[in-house]
């Protein structure tokens, strides 16, 4: 065992990201960010395509210098301790890692050897791992031959075979359906709660930062919100009405004069944030029929605190790098 | 240990690929058939080596040129993975195990050069068809001097593989650096008697020294049709130079290497 394990301090967190910056060829891709993140956290990093998502993704797992600022892993410095992380991290790219020429378990032992694990121990943790993950009776098939959901589990089965104390994931469900997407949410809450893993992972799917313990939300190369799904939605005073109209721009003058409420014009529709949100829908609605298109009316969402902070819709591109 | 484990597993896994793609078996081994019996039977009839004994036909000139050609192209086509692994994803897994990058590297040569030195050695046995009088002692010999070669070359494949992105860039550049370096190494026709600027260009040649070390191998028990190259002991000591120079480049290449 790594003497650092026992020699870090009781209480230190797993990831520490301070004022980091990045730059790639004068564009910089991230800003100056700040994180802290305490074992045993499932932590979600969302933000649109371009954010600077996967370069953090890459500074964390080591394989990419930090232009500036500094992040550690386990209180170890990315930048001059990556032998030392990456016995204790565990690592799930957007692009699968697998060999598909070889078997699951041929896969597994590589990986193994990778990690100095070796002989039957190694076979017996292998196996155990794919049986965790419902895939034990694929163990001996080509990966060629899996669905990409299975391959995922296998990915999944092997980015813990050496037992890291951190996990990170980039992009996870990439490929996967929305309802593989909620199983392989649920299977990492339950990987954390087994394997007492801290995860953090990447995406731009709103249903994994709603499951995440905690969420930091990255646009164009800063975090602009960090905390529980709960906290972020709640800065959302109330309910989201949303106006579609064919004159968006002036039905939004028309509900701030009318009502004196703030009206965001977001795509053909206006967006309104308030308490009551069904009463504000009535009255507006009667107040201008022949404007509106259609209008609904909901609790917050992630990404309506998305939208809040960033004056754009999750899917729309960012403005920094990728 | 560890590290030898995990440079033993990615050589192995090399081996594993080659031989689950049977297309890139066959066409390894006729490749180097089909050249010897086109370009040996040839000019078998009109092609006579300078300065060798007057038995010395060309089909048994040509025969370690052509031993020689399979071993090269397979070595550096083998190293073409690195290229395929970056694109599969596969690589970024190796790259974030705690395995130093020169570990990664030497996995990668050994696992070329053994399916290099595998593919070259079937080949062997033909030896005595063309009146080479392989016996054990210069079948051993003959194995220790393409492992070495195949290492080298290995090397030379790998320092350009950590470099690009593309299947077919690759395919470009190593073409344009080996053909010149098989074909001037001694290989095709003798080192001697050739003009000036292409004499120094074939003794310049890090390859032509291997390519001695190969012939003399072949030619262990009876060295009177490889008499006037150049002696074992230096040919090796190049191509060993050569050896770690090239696989030193690659380990720099894997360092400087950034995903994409």
């Amino acid at each position: 065992m790594p003497p650092s394990r026992d020699a870090a301090p009781q209480g230190t967190s797993a990831l520490s990201v301070r004022d980091l910056r990045h730059s790639y060829a004068g564009r910089e891709a991230l800003q100056g960010i700040s994180l802290e993140i305490a074992p045993g956290e499932l932590f979600a990093l969302l933000g649109p395509n371009g954010g600077g998502k996967t370069t953090l993704f890459r500074i964390l797992a080591t394989l990419m210098i930090p232009t500036g600022g500094e992040a550690l892993v386990f209180g170890i410095p990315v930048a001059t301790g990556s032998v030392e992380i990456r016995r204790r991290l565990g690592v799930v790219f957007q692009n699968p890692s697998l060999d598909t020429r070889l078997t699951c378990m041929e896969n597994m032992i590589h990986h193994g050897h990778l990690h100095g694990l070796s002989g039957a121990a190694l076979k017996r943790r292998a196996a155990e791992l794919l049986g965790w993950f419902g895939v034990a009776d694929r163990a001996g098939d080509r990966v060629e031959s899996l669905s990409g959901g299975l391959a995922r589990r296998v990915e999944l089965a092997k980015s813990l075979l050496h037992s890291p104390d951190l996990l990170i994931l980039d992009e996870p469900s990439t490929g996967l359906d929305p309802s593989a997407r909620l199983e392989f949410m649920r299977i990492l809450r339950s990987m954390r709660e087994e394997h007492g893993v801290t995860i953090v992972l990447t995406t731009h799917f709103l249903e994994e930062a709603e499951r995440s313990d905690r969420v930091a939300i990255l646009d164009a190369g800063k975090i602009v919100a960090t905390g529980s799904p709960e906290e972020l939605r709640s800065r959302i005073g109330g309910d989201v009405v949303t106006l579609r109209s064919s004159a968006p721009a002036e039905l939004g003058e028309r509900v701030t004069e009318r009502f004196g409420l703030a009206a965001h014009v977001l795509n053909g529709s206006v967006r309104i944030e308030a308490p009551r949100g069904h009463e504000i829908l009535r009255e507006v609605v009667e107040a201008f029929p022949e404007a509106i298109l259609s209008a609904s009316f909901g609790h917050p969402t992630l990404e309506d605190v998305f939208v809040r902070l960033t004056g754009r819709k999750l899917g729309e591109a960012g403005g920094g790098a990728a | 240990m560890k590290i030898l484990l995990a440079v033993a597993t990615l050589a192995h896994r090399e081996v594993i690929r080659f031989l689950r793609q049977r297309s890139r078996v066959l066409g390894s081994l006729g490749q180097g058939l089909i050249f010897w019996i086109l370009i040996g039977g040839g000019f078998q009839a009109s092609f006579r080596p300078q300065g060798a004994p007057s038995g010395l036909g060309y089909v048994e000139f040509v025969f370690p040129g052509v031993l020689a050609m399979v071993l090269l192209f397979s070595a550096v086509f083998a190293t073409i993975s690195v290229v395929e692994d970056r694109h599969s994803g596969f690589l970024q897994g190796v790259l974030v195990s705690p395995i130093p990058r020169w570990a990664v590297v030497l996995g990668q040569a050994l696992g070329s050069t053994v399916l290099a030195v595998g593919q070259a050695a079937l080949l062997l046995p033909l030896a005595p068809l063309v009146g080479i009088p392989l016996g054990v002692g210069s079948a051993l010999a003959t194995l220790g001097v393409m492992v070495l070669m195949g290492l080298s070359v290995s090397g030379l494949g790998l320092i350009i593989a950590w470099r690009l992105t593309t299947t077919q860039g690759f395919h470009a550049i190593m073409n344009l650096i080996l053909f010149p370096l098989w074909w001037l190494s001694g290989a095709l026709f003798p080192q001697e008697g050739l003009p000036g600027w292409i004499g120094w260009i074939v003794r310049l040649n890090p390859l032509t020294y291997g390519m001695s070390a190969l012939r003399r191998a072949l030619y262990l028990t009876d060295p009177a049709p490889v008499a006037s190259l150049a002696p074992m002991l230096p040919a090796l000591a190049v191509t060993a130079a050569f050896c770690l120079l090239a696989f030193g480049a690659a380990v720099s290449a894997a360092n400087a290497s950034r995903l994409r």
